[in-house]
């Protein structure tokens, strides 16, 4: 039995995508640039997906730039931001939680000599929008903040940030990289300037990403090469790819009623099958301002990365925000900012679930869980007898 | 199509079945090292019988890496005069495990720094 839990890491690529991306790669994969008729057939491929796209997000279709991934297209926002409005200022605000993608371009502009905010979330994960509206300036040009946390699946409150950027004319970047097919985005709805998405967490292909540019919003690429893209993006487009990005996120979108109400149930089933029979668990992040797919819980006394290899021993597969599994000493960056305890912060799972599990998968885990904790726990120093510990 | 593994076999057999697990009723000596913070915190308890090791124990808060080297520890030192366990070296612990991923070599060095910490601990008490 093989069961996967990982899906904020990656999706797989859904059979009608890949029919798709097979059928172009063996058809005759021209350059879209190309006048001739093999070239126009590519460059439809390409309209299609952009159409499909900006539909899908109720954004136009000249208003969407495919990129190389979701970690290109934060970099293009951010430093692209950045660089085209320096002569107005030189201040980015953004939070504590964001991915890293987001966070070390902000760490390489502040070598630039730009100056950035790291607002402070609350327990829940949360931003407050009062004290982003504070932290606004006469030289702040731009906001990032997330659609969707990642590890704790925490949603921020991206249309009222919108509302205090735009009315301090400021421009508002998100990465809704975790939000699109799991929560409604629509561009139409918010006042966002620039947003952030990746195909390969839609189902779709891996190394494909779009970045929505609003129409009007001034932006420095960060490559030169060509008029590709409206030539915010230069380079022969992943014809392939974009088609199958396309499709993706045309489907995640179509059934997201369905599949978050059904995910949300799953979720809440192995949290509670979990939090019934094993004691000292904790949930991490806002329990309703949530993914609905998203479990991100701590076990006291324990650490995750031993979770982790319990699970896959198991035939489970999920993450943790131990420091082990970042390769670094620290625990997750995400939970440190909400103010998870170190030790607890060691002891996270997250259980990210997606289209193929059932019922039954949640059931397994759940019981498989209980022993590989109570083992965990029988090992470690720890206890709730001298919780002076930890 | 085979996937590399995360660990050696080794390590995987003492993540599941560690030795010498629990804590010791009137140790003769124990060393606590790490930090939760960082991730590890070793506790290894030793009983010592004519300037050897008679027992040893262990608790561990840990990844399966710091799991399997307190367990191997355990087994290593059991029988050594105190003088052979003070020059175990983490090396040698890896070694028995059949070596262990880079990233996680400061597990063994943790192991071999508890039992020193736990020789320590008895020799302070003589």
């Amino acid at each position: 039995m093989k069961i996967y839990l990982d899906y904020n890491a990656t999706t797989p690529v859904r059979e009608e995508v890949l029919e798709l991306m097979f059928d172009i790669y063996r058809g005759d994969s021209a350059n879209p640039s190309s006048i001739h008729f093999f070239g126009r057939q590519a460059r439809q491929f390409v309209d299609e997906a952009r159409e499909r796209v900006a539909s899908s997000i109720g954004a136009e279709p000249s208003e969407i730039v495919f990129t190389g991934g979701g970690t290109e297209a934060d970099n293009m926002a951010i430093q692209g931001t950045a660089y085209a409005l320096r002569e107005k200022g030189d201040h980015i605000i953004t939070q504590a939680t964001e991915h890293h993608a987001v966070l070390h371009t902000c760490q390489f502009l502040e070598k630039e000599g730009f100056k950035v905010t790291y607002l402070p979330v609350n327990r829940e994960g949360l931003v407050d929008p009062s004290e982003l509206e504070k932290a606004i300036g006469p030289g702040t040009i731009l906001i990032t903040i997330m659609t969707a946390n990642n590890e704790t699946g925490v949603i921020q409150p991206i249309e009222e940030i919108g509302e205090i950027a735009r009315r301090h004319k400021v421009v508002f970047h998100t990465d809704a990289i975790q939000g699109l097919g799991k929560i409604p985005f629509s561009v139409k709805d918010l006042k966002i300037d620039l947003a952030t998405f990746s195909a390969h967490k839609v189902y779709g292909p891996k190394g494909v990403g779009v970045l929505f540019v609003r129409k009007g919003t001034r932006l420095w690429p960060l490559s030169y090469g060509g008029h590709h893209e409206g030539g915010k993006r230069p380079g022969t487009e992943n014809v392939a790819g974009i088609a199958g990005f396309g499709l993706a996120c045309e489907l995640a979108v179509q059934d997201i009623k369905e599949s978050a109400l059904r995910l949300s149930m799953l979720r809440d089933r192995l949290c509670n099958e979990i939090a019934g029979s094993i004691s000292g668990v904790k949930l991490n992040g806002s329990r309703l301002l949530r993914l609905p797919n998203t479990l991100n819980l701590s076990f006291k006394f324990i650490e995750g990365e031993g979770i982790l290899l319990g699970l896959e021993l198991a035939g489970i597969a999920s993450a943790s925000g131990s420091a082990c599994t970042s390769g670094t000493l620290a625990p997750s960056h995400v939970l440190s900012a909400m103010g998870v305890p170190a030790a607890l912060a060691q002891g996270s799972i997250r259980f990210s679930l997606g289209r193929e599990n059932t019922k039954e998968d949640i059931d397994y885990t759940a019981q498989a869980l209980i022993p590989i904790i109570q083992r965990l726990r029988a090992l470690s120093p720890f206890s709730e007898e001298d919780k002076g510990d930890v | 199509m085979s996937v590399e593994a995360l660990y050696s076999e080794k390590v995987m057999d003492h993540f599941t079945n560690p030795r010498n697990v629990g804590k010791m009723e009137d140790p003769d000596g124990v060393g606590t090292v790490g930090n939760p913070v960082c991730g590890d915190v070793m506790k290894l308890y030793i009983k010592v019988k004519d300037d050897r090791i008679d027992d040893a124990k262990f608790q561990t808060f840990g990844c399966g890496a710091a799991i399997a080297t307190s367990s191997m520890v355990t087994e290593l030192v059991k029988g050594r005069t105190l003088e052979e366990a003070v020059g175990l070296s983490n090396k040698e612990v890896a070694d028995a495990l059949d070596g262990l991923p880079p990233i996680k070599m400061h597990c063994s060095l943790l192991a071999e720094d508890a039992l020193k910490a736990a020789i320590e601990d008895y020799r302070k008490k003589q």
